[in-house]
């Protein structure tokens, strides 16, 4: 299964790209299985993703949590806390 | 309304255009954000801003609306400002418009409280000695949150 998958910000720049498609497993079915999966793939994503750091999700442009169902037909981002305004 | 533009705005022109020809409106209030030249002890001479293009606005009007129902808004806006500015740059407007002060003062301030906390902005700071692209990203304030809570 091929998923979309968007970096903002700090993420963007330790994971070294904005958007990236993944084939990934297709027993992934939650955001906390990619975020698992997605630390296996390269120092830069075991960084950005690390447990511990102050992770954002969104799936198809809403906030989502870690229990957020996903599948091949949603975009996905991962950002670091919001600082607008 | 809602705006993401990367060209400064005018206050006075965006406030005459939101309250042409109204007679309904009792109270207006504006809030101005403006970038400033200093963050701790260090200097900024200049801020990027990033965002999440497509839920940036989604988000953006998911606010507005809420502020509309929660406080009886007749008339509001928000703009932000994308992209590269200077110190004393006005980086973000929000305004809102009722019958009565107390809902307009409300609606701002949520407004900002929820813009700050929920859309999908991001700052990055850079100093006179930063290169070009260099800089840090700035870290979310605590404050912020409970700004936001503060409202449930």
């Amino acid at each position: 299964m091929t998923m979309t998958i968007l970096y903002f910000a700090r993420l963007k720049d330790e994971i070294g790209c904005s958007e990236e498609k993944l084939e990934m497993p297709e027993d992934i079915t939650s955001l906390k299985d990619l975020v698992v999966w997605l630390r296996t793939q390269s120092d830069g994503h075991a960084q950005a993703l690390a447990p511990g750091s102050m992770l954002k999700m969104a799936v198809n442009q809403e906030h989502a949590q870690w229990e957020t169902p996903v599948g091949p037909q949603d975009e996905i981002a991962f950002f670091p806390p919001v600082t607008g305004g | 309304m809602i705006r993401v533009q990367q060209d400064p705005f005018d206050i006075g022109a965006e406030i005459s255009a939101l309250t042409a020809g109204r007679t309904d409106l009792g109270a207006m209030v504006s809030f101005t954000g403006l970038v400033r030249d200093f963050t701790g002890d260090d200097t900024v001479s200049k801020l990027t801003l990033e965002h999440y293009p497509g839920m940036t606005e989604k988000e953006l009007a998911r606010i507005e609306a809420e502020a509309t129902t929660r406080f009886d808004l007749n008339a509001s806006l928000i703009i932000h400002r994308v992209g590269t500015l200077a110190p004393g740059d006005e980086i973000v407007l929000v305004v809102a418009c009722s019958a009565h002060r107390d809902a307009a003062f409300d609606g701002a301030r949520f407004m900002m409280d929820f813009l700050k906390t929920q859309a999908p902005f991001w700052k990055k700071e850079a100093g006179a000695g930063d290169e070009e692209g260099g800089g840090k990203w700035v870290d979310a304030r605590d404050s912020d949150d409970d700004a936001a809570k503060g409202w449930s």
